[in-house]
Formats: C-alpha cells, sequence, structure tokens
C-alpha cells in the first residue's frame, strides 16, 4: 500500500501513558489508534450487521411479571384462526386424504431469469417428495429439467435461512413489521426519496402490479431488477431491431432449419423444456419415409445443443459476430457489409449452404443467438429471421413477459453508482444475490456497505443476506402463493404445498407491509389480483380460481403474436460490440455463461445438482475453465492445471479442462461456483466466475494468455477420459472402443432411407443360445421393457435428477465420485466420433438393462437379485450382503453399492424429500435401477382393485416421466400395440453387446443424422 | 504311561542319506526334534520375530475394526473394480496352502521318503494360510454379519444360498479343505504329543500335551488304526489339492468378464497354487534350518527337490499365460483381445510386466541345479515366485475389471492405506501362528523321522 501511514510514535507513547485503560494491547497500531487499525478491525470483525443494544439484565420482579404475562398470552393463541387457503390437487382427487396416496398439486418454479416452469408436485400424506412436469403449462408439457427435478431438495435443505435476523442477532417478524411501518411514514412524507428495491427479474403479475403501486406511491423511490444471466443481450438487440421491448419464443415443431449464434437452447434458459420437446418432435422418425429437421449449431463452448446439431463449427465468440454478419449479408439483410473476418475459422462452403438451405425453407427457419453474444449479434438474428420471412410463424414476438422490462445491467449499475453516492438510504433487497453475483466492476458489496439501511428478503443467510441490517427468510416456492408467467405468457400459478417450514415469508407479504396492507396474505393478493383481471364473472370466480389451482396455469392468457417490423435505419444504428476489440485469430478470450448444473448459483447449495455431472464432461462438484485440445497444447497445460486469468487486473485462478470440440483460442468459464457463504454443500466447490466478470463485457472478454501456476487441482469426473496421441493426432481411447464395440450406431438420414436396417443386430448374435436352466417363459403376463431413442436424446440429464428424487438415491459427495462410487441409477454417457477438434457427439442413456439371462443373478451367492415373472431384474436389499459379484459380472455396469452408509441418515429435514415407497438403502447393499418398481406395482394394485389390466401409458417410469424429448419409452412388451412394442418393432431398434446372450430388456432406438449434402465435412 | 519304545531303541544307527544326515538313532532324532520345544527355550530372535509378528497382528486388528465400523469403503474398490486386494489376497493364501497338503497327502501316497521332514509344518502352513485366506471372504462383505446367509441353514423363510454362484460353492471347498487340514495335521502330531507328553518335565506341559495326545500308547494296534487313518486321510485330502483351487477359480470363469471367463483356469490356478505353496515352503524351511540347526534333517535334497517342483508348476503357470494370449486372439473376440493388449500396454501394463518378471523370467533359473541347491539363492526365488503369484492374482481381478465392456464405466484402482495394513496384518497373522506353532509343537514329525531312521538303516543294510 503504498499511501500507508506511518505510526505516529507520539500518539503511541500517548496512548501507553493512558495504558490504564488499554493494559494489554495487540499492535503499535491499536495503540496509536489509526484509522488503518480501525478499518483492520472491522475486517475482522464484522462491523455489520451493527449489533443491537442487548436488554438490560432482567430483575426478579420484572421476570416474574413477564411470565405471567407470557402464560396469559399464551392462552390468548389458541383463540387465533388461521385462515383457511384452499389448494387444489391435479388428478384423481381423493374424497378424502387417504393415507398412502400421494396426491398432484400444480405449481410453478419461478426462475431467476424470469418465467416460470409449469410442476405437478407429488405430495404424501402432505409431504411434497417428487417433482413432476405440468401437461397444461406450455413451458412443460409433462416435461421438467434438471432444476425443477431438484427444486424439492431445496425445500428440504437443512441450510435455508429458518430466522428472522437483525445485526446478527436472532428477533421476529413483527418487529420488522414495525419497521416497515415506519419506513412507509418517513418514505410517504418523503416520496420514497432514497428507498430503492432490487429484485431479481419480476414476472409474477401479482407482485409486479405490487411493486408498480409502490413505485406509485413513492415516485422518488427506484426499483431496481437485475439477474446475471438473462436475456440482457436479447432485449437489446430487440429493441435495437423493433424499438421496443419484445419477449420472443420459438416453434422448433415447425422449423425445418435451425441455426443457432452460439444459442443453447435444449433445456437450457427461457422455454428450453418446451424447446426441447418440439425440436425432438420434428426429428422423431418412425419410418424411412419420416424427415426431421436440420439444425446447424455456431458456438464456441461445447454444449448439448451442439451436439444435437447436423452440423456444428466451433468459432471463438467474437467470430461469431463476424459469421452473423457475414450471414445476414448473404441472406439479404439490408445495409449490413460482411466484414473482412467473415471467413475465419469457417470451412469454404458453410455459409452458401447455410444461406441456400435457409433460402429454401422461407418461413421455415429459425436463426437465434445466444445470451453470452452482443446485442448486435441478436439484432442481426432478428433481422435474419425478418428477411427470410419466419417472424411471426416460427419466430413468434409478444409483449414482455417481464412485468417492467428494463436492461438490467443499466439497473444494477446505476444502483451501485447511486449507493456510492450516498443517495440511498434504504435498499430492500428481494431473492438474488447481488453481493456475489454483480458484475465484479461495480463493486457491489463496497457500495452497499454505504446504505444506511439494508433489509433483505432471501432463501438462504447468503453472502448478501450477510451484509445486511434485517434479513427475512423467504418461503420456497412450494410453500407460499404466487404467480408467474411462461416463456409465451401464460400466466400460470404457483400453488404452496406446505406450510412455510420455518415461517418464511414471501415477497408479496413484505411488498404489501410497505404498501401498509401488512395483514394480508400471499393467498388474498394473488387471489384478489386475479379477480381483479376480469376473467370470470364474480359470480364464477371461485370455481374459475379452483380451474386455476388445478390446472396450474390461467386457461388463454398467452400473449398474443406480435407483428413487428423492423426499423428501416436499424442496421446503420447498431450498437457497436465493445467485445469485438482487438479479437483476432491469434488472441485468447474467455466466454462466461452460465453453470448446466448449478446455474448462476442459485442451486448451488442442491447436493443432487453438485453430484450430477455435467453434460459432455461429466464433471461434478467443481467448474473449470474449457479449452481445446490445440488452445491446451499452446498454453502449455493439460486437464487440471490451474491457470491464472487477468481481466483488468483482477484475477481468477481456475484449473483448465480440456474438453474435445470446444473452440480454439478461448477458456470457458461457468458461473455459479466459488461461493463463500452458499451453505454446507456449496461452501468451497469451484472457482467464482464473476470475480473476473465485467458489465461491459457480460458474454466474454478479450484476454491475453492465461499464465500457467504450477498448481494442479483435482477435477473429478464420472467418466474418465483418456487422450491419447497416436499415430500423430489425439484420440480419445473410451470413444474409440465404444464405436469399435457398436455401441453407439449411426446414420445419416439418407443412409438411413437406402438401408433402415442398418443398427439391426447380426442374427447370430440375437438368436437364443442353448442354456443349461430351464428358460423362463416370458409369453404371459405384463413384460415390461424399456426402449430409449437415442435420434431424440439431447442428454440434457433430467432423468438423472428424477431418478435421483424417486428412488432416494443417495450422496456421494466429491471424494467419493473421484474414487468411482456415484450413486446414480441411470446415466447420460458420452462419446465422441472424430478429431477432437470438432467431434460428433453422443449420448447413450445407461438404466439397468433387466437382462432376461441377467449375469448378475446367477452369480450372488445369497440370491439377492433374482428375476421376477414379470422380466424384472430385482434387487432384494435385505437379503443382500455385499459381495459386490454382480457389479463385476455386469456387462454394463449399472450396478451400485453401499461402499459406507452414503445415505443421510441423520439431517431430519432430509426425511421429508424421501419418496416413502422406496427403501433408503444402507451400508452394504447393492442397488440400481429397478424401472420404478413401486410405481409399476402400485399401478397393478390400483388395477387389480378395479378388476382391469394396466392400460398402455398407465405405468410411466421417472426418468421417462421427466424426459423433455421423451425419448424413454417404457412399457408392457406382451401388449403388440402398446407404446413400447411399437418403437421395439423399429428398425432402428438395437441393444448393447448383443453377442453376450443377455438379452437386455432395455433398448436403443439408433441415431440419425440429417446433413446438408452441400456441406464437405 | 510311557509310551513303549521300540527294542532296539539307542542301537540302530542309520548311515544316513541323502534326506537324512548321517549318524542318527531313533534317540538322537527325537532328542533333536523334541528339544526345541521343551528344553531349547525361548531365544531373543524369536522373541523378536513373534514380536513383529504380533505386531503386525495388532496392526490386522486395527484394520478389521475400522473396517467393520465403516465399510468396505475404506478400501480402493469402486465400481467397477469391485475386488481389489481381498480377493487378491484370498486367493494367494488358499495358494498357499496348497503346497502343504500336496506335500502331506499327495506325496504319502506316492510314497515319497523326501516329504517326511518337510511335511508337518508345510501342514501347519497349510493352516495358517487358510486362516488368512478365510478372513478375506467374510472381511470384503458390505454386511459381514450375515454371513451365514451363504450357508444352508434351515432358515424360517426358507430361503436357501443360491447354489448357481460360485461363492457358494466357495463356502464349501474352503470350508471342506480347513477342516480336513486341520484333521490331518491333528491325526499327524498324536503320536509325537504323546511322545512330548512323556519327555515332559513339568505337570503343565504333562497334562497339556496328555490331552491332547488322547491316551496314544504307541501299541501296535494303535498303530495299525492310526496308519489306516492316515491313509484314509490323505485319500481324502489329495483331491482337495486340486478341487479347492479349481473352485477358486470359478470365482472367475463362472463371470463373463472378459480375462475372467475362461476354460484354462482351474488347471492354471491350481498350478499357481502349488507354485506359490512350495515357494512359501521354502520360504519358511530355509531359515528354519539355519536356526535351529535342522541341516540333517532339511537336506539340500529337499531343497533341490522343492526347487524341482516350483520350475515344474511354474513352467504350467507361464504355459497358462502364453495361452491365454494366445487365445485371445485366435477366438478373433474383440473383447478379449482388447484385455489382453489392456494388460500389456494399458495402465496396468507395469504390474503385468513386473509379473512377467518375477514369476515367469527369474524362476528359470531353477533351471540351474547349483541355485536350486543353494538355500540362500532358493530362498531369494522364494520371494519373487510369491511376489509374482500375488500380483498374478491382483492382475486378473484388476486389470480384468478397470476395463471391460462399457468404455464409459472404465475406471482405475487405487489401493488405499487400509489395503496394505489389512494384508500385512493377515501377514502377520501367518506369523504368529507359525512361531507359536514352532515353539509349542515339533514341527518336524518325529515318528515319521523315527520311521526313516529305521527305513534308511534297512536300505543300507540290505
Amino acid at each position: 500500500m503504498k499511501d500507508k501511514n506511518f505510526i505516529d510514535l507520539a500518539s503511541v507513547r500517548a496512548g501507553l501513558e493512558n495504558g490504564g485503560k488499554k493494559r494489554f494491547w495487540r499492535s503499535l497500531e491499536q495503540l496509536a489508534d489509526t484509522e488503518e487499525y480501525q478499518k483492520l478491525a472491522r475486517q475482522e470483525f464484522p462491523p455489520n450487521p451493527p449489533v443491537k443494544e442487548t436488554q438490560p439484565g432482567l430483575s426478579r420482579r420484572n421476570m416474574l411479571k413477564l411470565m405471567a404475562a407470557s402464560a396469559g398470552l399464551a392462552g390468548l393463541t389458541a383463540c387465533t384462526k388461521l385462515p383457511i387457503e384452499h389448494i387444489t390437487p391435479y388428478v384423481r382427487p381423493s374424497e378424502e386424504f387417504v393415507p398412502g396416496h400421494p396426491l398432484f398439486y400444480a405449481t410453478s418454479m419461478p426462475r431467476p431469469e424470469g418465467g416460470a416452469t409449469g410442476l405437478l408436485v407429488k405430495s404424501h400424506m402432505g409431504r411434497p417428495t417428487k417433482v413432476e412436469g405440468n401437461p397444461d403449462h406450455p413451458g412443460s408439457l409433462g416435461s421438467t429439467d434438471v432444476f425443477g427435478q431438484a427444486s424439492v431438495l431445496d425445500l428440504w435443505d437443512p441450510d435455508r435461512a429458518q430466522t428472522v435476523m437483525h445485526g446478527g442477532a436472532i428477533t421476529n417478524y413483527s418487529e420488522f413489521l414495525e419497521l416497515l411501518g415506519q419506513l412507509r411514514n418517513l418514505y410517504l412524507t418523503q416520496k420514497g426519496a432514497g428507498f430503492r428495491i432490487l429484485t431479481e427479474t419480476v414476472t409474477s403479475p401479482t407482485l409486479g402490479s405490487q411493486l408498480k403501486s409502490l413505485m406509485a406511491e413513492f415516485p422518488e423511490a427506484r426499483w431496481h431488477q437485475y439477474t446475471p444471466v438473462n436475456r440482457h443481450a436479447e432485449r437489446e438487440g430487440l429493441r435495437a431491431v423493433y424499438g421496443e421491448f419484445l419477449s420472443t419464443y420459438y416453434k422448433f415443431d415447425q422449423a425445418d432449419v435451425i441455426v443457432s449464434l452460439d444459442a443453447d437452447f435444449l433445456c437450457s434458459g427461457r422455454g428450453g423444456v418446451r424447446y426441447s420437446r418440439d425440436f425432438a418432435d420434428k426429428r422423431r422418425i418412425k419410418d424411412p419415409h419420416s424427415s426431421m429437421s436440420r439444425m446447424y449449431v455456431v458456438e464456441s463452448m461445447a454444449t448439448i445443443t451442439g451436439a444435437s446439431a447436423d452440423h456444428r463449427l466451433p468459432l471463438k465468440p467474437s467470430q461469431i459476430e463476424a459469421f452473423a454478419t457475414a450471414l445476414a449479408a448473404a441472406v439479404g439483410v439490408k445495409d449490413v457489409e460482411p466484414g473482412s473476418q467473415a471467413a475465419e475459422g469457417v470451412p469454404a462452403g458453410w455459409i452458401t449452404g447455410l444461406v441456400r438451405d435457409l433460402q429454401q425453407h422461407r418461413g421455415g427457419g429459425i436463426v437465434l443467438a445466444g445470451e453470452q453474444q452482443p446485442p448486435r449479434v441478436h439484432a442481426l438474428a432478428h433481422a435474419i429471421n425478418a428477411a427470410l420471412g419466419n417472424a411471426g410463424k416460427t419466430v413468434i414476438y409478444t409483449d414482455p413477459i417481464e412485468a417492467q422490462p428494463v436492461n438490467e445491467i443499466e439497473s444494477i449499475r446505476e444502483l451501485a453508482a447511486d449507493m456510492n453516492a450516498g443517495k440511498v438510504d434504504t435498499l430492500l433487497i428481494i431473492g438474488g444475490n447481488p453481493v456475489y453475483n454483480a458484475p465484479a466492476d461495480l463493486e457491489f458489496e463496497k457500495a452497499l456497505d454505504k446504505v444506511n439501511l439494508r433489509l433483505r428478503l432471501g432463501i438462504y443467510n447468503d453472502e448478501t443476506s450477510y451484509r445486511c441490517h434485517w434479513f427475512i427468510p423467504q418461503v420456497h416456492f412450494m410453500e407460499g402463493w404466487s404467480d408467474d408467467r411462461a416463456h409465451d405468457g401464460t400466466a400460470c400459478m404457483v400453488q404452496p404445498l406446505i406450510a412455510p417450514l420455518y415461517g418464511n415469508r414471501s415477497p408479496h407479504e413484505v411488498i404489501g407491509a410497505l404498501l401498509g396492507d401488512a395483514g394480508r396474505t400471499p393467498h388474498e393478493w394473488v387471489h384478489g389480483y386475479w379477480a381483479d383481471q376480469k376473467l370470470a364473472s364474480t359470480v364464477e370466480y371461485e370455481t374459475f380460481w379452483e380451474t386455476c389451482l388445478e390446472k396450474g396455469v390461467v386457461r388463454g392468457t398467452a400473449f398474443p403474436a406480435k407483428a413487428v417490423t423492423p426499423k428501416p435505419d436499424f442496421a446503420a444504428a447498431l450498437p457497436k460490440s465493445s467485445n469485438g476489440k482487438g479479437a483476432g485469430a491469434g488472441s485468447m478470450e474467455i466466454a462466461f455463461r452460465p453453470d448446466p448444473t448449478v446455474w448462476d448459483g442459485s442451486y448451488n447449495n442442491n447436493s443432487w445438482l453438485q453430484e450430477l455431472p455435467k453434460p459432455l464432461t461429466t464433471m461434478t462438484w467443481d467448474n473449470a475453465a474449457y479449452i481445446s485440445v490445440k488452445t491446451a497444447e499452446q498454453l502449455g497445460v493439460v486437464s487440471e492445471d490451474v491457470v491464472e486469468v487477468n481481466i483488468q487486473g483482477r484475477k481468477l485462478r481456475v484449473p483448465v479442462w480440456i474438453l474435445p470440440g470446444h473452440a480454439d483460442g478461448c477458456l470457458t468459464v461457468t458461473f455459479g461456483y466459488g461461493r463463500a457463504r452458499a451453505g454446507k454443500v456449496g461452501n468451497g466447490t469451484g472457482f467464482n466466475a464473476y470475480s473476473i466478470w465485467t458489465s461491459d463485457t457480460p458474454g466474454f472478454a478479450p484476454i491475453s494468455k492465461p499464465g500457467k501456476t504450477g498448481d494442479h487441482y483435482n477435477l473429478v469426473t464420472m467418466q474418465r477420459h483418456s487422450i491419447i496421441t497416436e499415430g500423430g493426432h489425439k484420440e480419445e481411447i473410451e470413444s474409440k472402443s465404444a464405436f469399435n464395440r457398436d455401441l453407439v450406431r449411426v446414420a445419416s438420414l439418407d443412409e438411413f432411407r437406402s438401408n433402415p436396417d442398418f443398427a439391426a443386430d447380426p442374427p447370430e448374435e440375437t438368436t437364443q443360445a442353448p442354456n443349461l436352466y430351464p428358460r423362463q417363459d416370458y409369453s404371459k403376463g405384463y413384460q415390461w421393457a424399456m426402449a430409449i431413442d437415442m435420434n431424440s436424446c439431447v442428454g440434457c440429464n433430467s432423468c438423472v435428477i428424477a431418478c435421483y428424487a424417486e428412488n432416494n438415491i443417495a450422496v456421494v459427495g466429491k471424494e467419493q465420485v473421484d474414487a468411482g462410487r456415484i450413486m446414480q441409477w441411470i446415466r447420460v454417457d458420452t462419446y465422441w466420433r472424430g478429431s477432437l477438434e470438432n467431434p460428433e457427439t453422443y449420448h447413450v442413456v445407461m438404466p439397468c438393462m433387466h437382462c432376461e439371462n441377467a449375469p448378475c443373478e446367477y452369480v450372488c451367492p445369497v440370491g439377492a437379485t433374482v428375476h421376477s415373472p414379470e422380466g424384472l431384474n430385482l434387487m432384494v436389499y435385505n437379503r443382500c450382503v455385499g459381495t459386490r459379484y454382480c457389479s463385476n459380472n455386469c456387462p454394463y455396469k449399472v450396478r451400485r453399492f453401499n461402499f459406507e452408509l452414503f445415505s443421510d441418515w441423520k439431517t431430519p429435514s432430509l426425511y421429508g424429500v424421501r419418496n416413502p415407497d422406496v427403501t433408503v438403502r444402507s451400508r452394504g447393499v447393492m442397488e440400481k435401477c429397478t424401472y420404478c418398481v413401486q410405481r409399476i406395482k402400485e399401478a397393478e394394485i390400483r388395477t387389480q382393485v378395479e378388476n382391469r389390466t394396466i392400460q398402455d401409458g398407465e405405468v410411466v417410469t421417472a426418468c421417462q416421466q421427466a424426459c423433455p424429448t421423451q425419448a424413454i419409452v417404457f412399457g408392457n412388451i406382451n401388449d403388440p400395440n402398446s407404446k413400447i412394442s411399437n418403437q421395439k418393432a423399429q428398425s432402428r431398434n438395437y441393444v448393447l453387446l448383443a453377442e453376450l446372450n443377455v438379452r437386455p430388456r432395455t433398448s436403443y432406438l439408433a441415431r440419425l443424422r440429417n446433413p446438408n449434402p452441400e456441406i464437405k465435412e | 504311561m510311557a509310551a513303549r519304545e521300540p527294542e532296539n531303541v539307542g542301537t540302530l544307527v542309520a548311515p544316513g542319506s541323502d534326506v537324512l544326515g548321517p549318524g542318527h538313532s531313533y534317540g538322537s532324532v527325537t532328542d533333536k526334534i523334541s528339544s526345541i520345544v521343551l528344553t531349547r527355550g525361548t531365544g531373543n530372535k524369536y522373541k523378536v520375530g513373534l514380536g513383529v509378528a504380533v505386531m503386525l497382528l495388532l496392526m490386522l486388528n486395527f484394520g478389521v475394526t475400522v473396517l467393520f465400523a465403516i465399510g468396505v469403503g475404506i478400501w480402493g474398490i469402486n465400481i467397477p473394480v469391485g475386488w481389489g486386494f481381498a480377493i487378491t489376497n484370498f486367493v494367494w493364501w488358499i495358494g498357499i496352502g496348497h503346497a502343504g497338503t500336496l506335500i502331506s497327502a499327495f506325496l504319502l501316497l506316492m510314497r515319497q521318503k523326501w516329504r517326511t521332514s518337510i511335511n508337518r509344518f508345510a501342514e501347519a502352513m497349510t493352516l495358517f494360510a487358510v486362516a488368512c485366506a478365510g478372513t478375506f471372504p467374510l472381511l470384503h462383505m458390505g454386511r459381514p454379519w450375515l454371513f451365514y446367509y451363504l450357508l444352508p441353514y434351515p432358515d424360517t423363510m426358507g430361503v436357501w444360498p443360491q447354489f448357481r454362484s460360485p461363492l457358494v460353492w466357495d463356502v464349501f471347498a474352503v470350508s471342506t479343505y480347513a477342516t480336513v487340514s486341520l484333521l490331518f495335521w491333528y491325526v499327524g502330531l498324536i503320536p509325537d504329543l504323546a511322545t512330548l507328553r512323556d519327555r515332559a518335565t513339568k505337570k503343565f506341559k504333562q497334562v497339556i500335551y496328555g490331552a491332547f495326545a488322547l491316551g496314544w500308547r504307541g501299541s501296535a494296534r494303535h498303530w495299525k488304526r492310526y496308519e489306516m487313518a492316515g491313509l484314509l486321510l490323505a485319500g481324502l485330502a489329495t483331491p482337495l489339492v486340486v478341487s479347492v483351487h479349481t473352485v477358486v477359480s470359478f470365482d472367475f470363469t463362472i463371470a463373463i468378464i472378459p480375462g475372467w471367463h475362461s476354460t484354462i483356469f482351474p488347471p492354471y490356478f491350481v498350478a499357481g497354487a502349488i507354485y506359490s505353496g512350495f515357494a512359501m515352503v521354502v520360504a519358511l524351511a530355509v531359515p528354519l534350518r539355519k536356526y535351529y540347526g535342522l541341516e540333517d534333517f532339511l537336506t539340500i535334497r529337499h531343497l533341490d527337490n522343492m526347487g524341482k517342483m516350483m520350475l515344474a508348476t511354474g513352467m504350467i503357470v507361464a504355459y497358462s499365460y502364453v495361452m491365454e494370449t494366445f487365445m485371445a486372439f485366435y477366438s478373433g473376440n474383440k473383447f478379449d483381445i482388447f484385455m489382453i493388449m489392456n494388460r500389456m500396454t494399458g495402465p496396468y501394463a507395469g504390474v503385468y510386466w513386473t509379473l512377467i518378471a518375477v514369476n515367469l523370467v527369474i524362476p528359470q533359473l531353477l533351471w540351474s541345479s547349483k541355485i536350486r541347491r543353494n538355500p540362500l539363492w532358493l530362498w531369494v526365488l522364494s520371494f519373487s515366485v510369491q511376489t509374482g503369484m500375488w500380483l498374478e492374482r491382483y492382475m486378473i481381478i484388476v486389470t480384468s475389471l478397470h476395463r471391460d465392456f462399457i468404455p464409459s464405466s472404465w475406471g482405475m484402482f487405487y489401493p488405499t492405506k487400509w489395503d496394505y495394513i489389512i494384508f500385512v496384518g493377515t501377514i502377520g497373522l501367518f506369523f504368529t501362528l507359525f512361531y507359536l506353532f514352532v515353539r509349542f509343537l515339533p514341527m518336524i514329525s518325529i515318528f515319521e523321522m523315527r520311521d526313516l531312521v529305521h527305513k534308511t538303516a534297512e536300505e543300507a543294510e540290505s
């Protein structure tokens, strides 16, 4: 420190002379009582939240008085009648509450970036245990993504904040209400000057209207919105082209040609689940006459969207802008000149082939840009869609679904500036976590300390809550009433399934209190808001309301498509991207994106998501800087080497991970890790990308060559990738072996049409080999089987989390995953084909194969794994002694062993999330996929009572139910008309390792690609 | 009740042969061997050796306590490598035991007189090796307290073991082996226990040895029945030499994993077992001979013969290695070819080539009779073979499992400190038992040595 104050010796002496007070001293600085010392002491012992004055000691007399009063008042509480707020179950409503029979309730999961996923939540005796998608919700259609599936664990998270805190001490909500009352009176007189609210993106109509009313009452107050991962660039891009805030959504089920410019739209971000379904529907192959769409992906990171592409081109983020410009110029967007860099990194013929394809499918194409790309690329994408006549057909524009759309980066920047300028007296932060995730250049934490009164409503006592005077625990969405909107604007209900576990509060209550209506419950706010919308007559309103709750959505509230025309001169006025500066081929870049499992950090304390292997890398419990093979060579690093990235003096030390298919010359880091106060699960995981992320370069930033530090950091992946150099080029031996063994079968659409049986197993491998033991008769009764369509699967991992939730699967932690002991019953394997620079990526979803000649069964010495007459390979936990022979002999290695006591038997709150129909396994027991036998048995019992057989589609496994693309089909193969029989009859049907004669019941449908014949790769 | 000694006690002196030093009489043989137990006492070297062994045994207790408290997760095993050190050690120890049975039963039936001086401690070695081996199937279980599920006991639920599983066959094979070995060993001890009872000077020893001697008086009727019992037990034990390790090899061959699923395993395992067993006999015999001055009883001829046995069985093992590799390519099975290539060039190539070196190449030195007849050389070679045989089982188990059919599930096995603690701990158990054995029981069969003296003398006369 340059201007460090030298200690004034005179004041030290003075301090010593006055030593009567300070007998013991820690340092000379303390004696001198310098400012620096004070600062240091403040850092060591956090100054805020300021400690509240303690109550003076009670006298005996007062104590007795208080006791008497409490006893009297305690009696009074018995007279309080809580308001009855009816919630309405979704399907199979029972007349009464039948113990042991779960009920489903429709609700919606609000997302940090705005918009909600519609869910059906299973409630066992009032205990939410499992999440499914809501078939009536346009963003779900009955499926969910990983976040939706994992949300139920957040509800029961023992680390959730449980008490109202003031100045670091526990207090109660009524004291906070008193404060809010005082604040209201104060700001009514001041017209709200000095009062600020910071929320995440608000798409809840009720909360939006409450906040708007509040802003009307406090005209000089400001409402800021900020979410780090959001559609910042898209909003601005749309504004540049159309001059107003708009929302868009895409109809992938009607698109023949899709061009993604760094957009990872499958199962990620707003509408991702629906998009996956639509995308898969358009590519579903029944027979050689079926057709499928064609997707081109230009991206820097290797994503699951790129893995699903027919043509994929890895480009540095900055080069994608040049690509977009060239594409726009080629399809005839006015006033766009292709830049000189256009062809860099793009193989010859790529753009011409792509343009011809797009032009042949006018009105049937989609060009979309990713959030990492600057507004300019978004503007170009929308202009291309307009030029090709896609706008209004496959690309739909509506009014914004946000209650009040703003440029959020500007919004937080303004708030930080105002806080620094001392213009903010009171700040109420609802949700979010800006201290952790605001752009680093705003130095939000420092600015926040300058605010006199900081109030916070949040789910966790996190980094932001810790810096606030008041902290109120917020409700989980399964605990509180609210509403929200789907990606197309459809209003959906957030219906609670359980009373708040810890007396948590809803934003509706807190804003309500500021509006002077502290007594009004969230239910009344939401109920009242929709009554005001006059969607039903007053007489019928209660019926309407119940229908809304039952279905989870307010029917007919999707926003109508808006006819928009681009501004004539938009191209000239396009924002010049600051990112493009100096982005030549030789320079390095760093791209930021949300993490596929912990997103922006909101899900960091969720152990299911932490342990979920990330797509393609199968990394767990950490993030890394992903780089290409070539870049790794340039930097002289290998996976797990720590490098130091420096952006404008901000440094981040992060380990690299070599990811085949990643663009050269850039690093990608994901957000959401490196948190200080996430909780027991999340603390200490990964590296904080926000620490080098600035508001002027939100998508990607140019950097100098990252320096090698010589450190090593252990990154843990589920699937091992051994990259070796063979014959001068890099190879990954796992993938090579997988293709040698025909585990992945793939053909182009044309090859499939000329040879529909390309994937079939040779007959000598499928005929029954002689057997010593009598063969089981599988011709009678139900015979359960599964087929997984690898042409539909996008590798999103929803099935994996669904399986965790349904089957009480234990989380083992990073060290045990490293030791090879991850417990998941279904996994998504990744294999690459082709050069590691830009390989084709394939997923294989692996549940238990339920072999008819199961090799696990005959080696078990105690008969703990046996075959059921219905073709299920069962695991008898009680009988298992844990020899692990079954796992050794399983050719698919789908069995999982409790090497230690992996299930959490100690944390009471986690008892809540467990599925009561599934045993919680103990130490020393083998386990594996059961085809959700509990669901099969439930259906069998139910249908036996009703004296009928199980209909096709009545038994749905957890993975099948969650699958956004409906790639998994399950059912009875003895029913020739069932969906599963149809799938298995398809020519693409094959089984893994048929030559072993184990006769697996799980089969696969081969993957197809639809490449453009004009583009040779 | 003194045992009746033969009439010509003290008068018959054998001239010596290649299996017995010259100038031994009934008395000198009996004196020499029984003095180790009764009069020689406990030397300092013995105390140090026993101390070390007991320390290792305590380490085993510690390791097992932690294992039972936490679970098999303390080891390095995982999915896909579900078996690691425990099963390797199990097969290794069982194999070591085989030489004892072979010597005492098989060579008895073959009337090989050179077995006389080594059979007793080789049998003891068998017993102790089986004790070490027997702990591992128990320890490696996820829920060892339920081990009895593997036994065919009358369960109230009517549940039986699953008889198609080789692990159940193992239970029968190993428990039969342990029982027969114990009986054989004990029956063989009875006349010697009587000798010790008669020679013991302290009441306590007389009572203990006397109790175990089961009233042996050495009458002709005793001897007649005794010979018959010994012959019957030898007949029972002989098939076990072949059957036990065959069944153990079924643990692997019955599975479908490349590297395990192989018809060559039963003879290959039996040969390997005898190979390592003789190596262990040599490893024990050379220091015993030296320390207790038993050069007259454990002659160079014995060492030479054991060296030849090692060479013969080692060649069978080497042939198996070659055939395994050849068959993988000859079959054209892509999984088998990959497995062999992965063994030779994969992450565990070091294990494979070390194994080839210590188990196949170095033992070729046994072709030289100079080396076979040099106790020190033979002793060193025996360790090479034992290391090799341990590595062989490690290679079969770990390298076959770590990369099998589905490449996404490939993994690695890294042993933890607990793997080593428990392995080394059982070595402690073995040597503790062995130290106690040489201190309290005659390590060489006295009565058979007397018989040998008689026969040697007769042969010299004729």
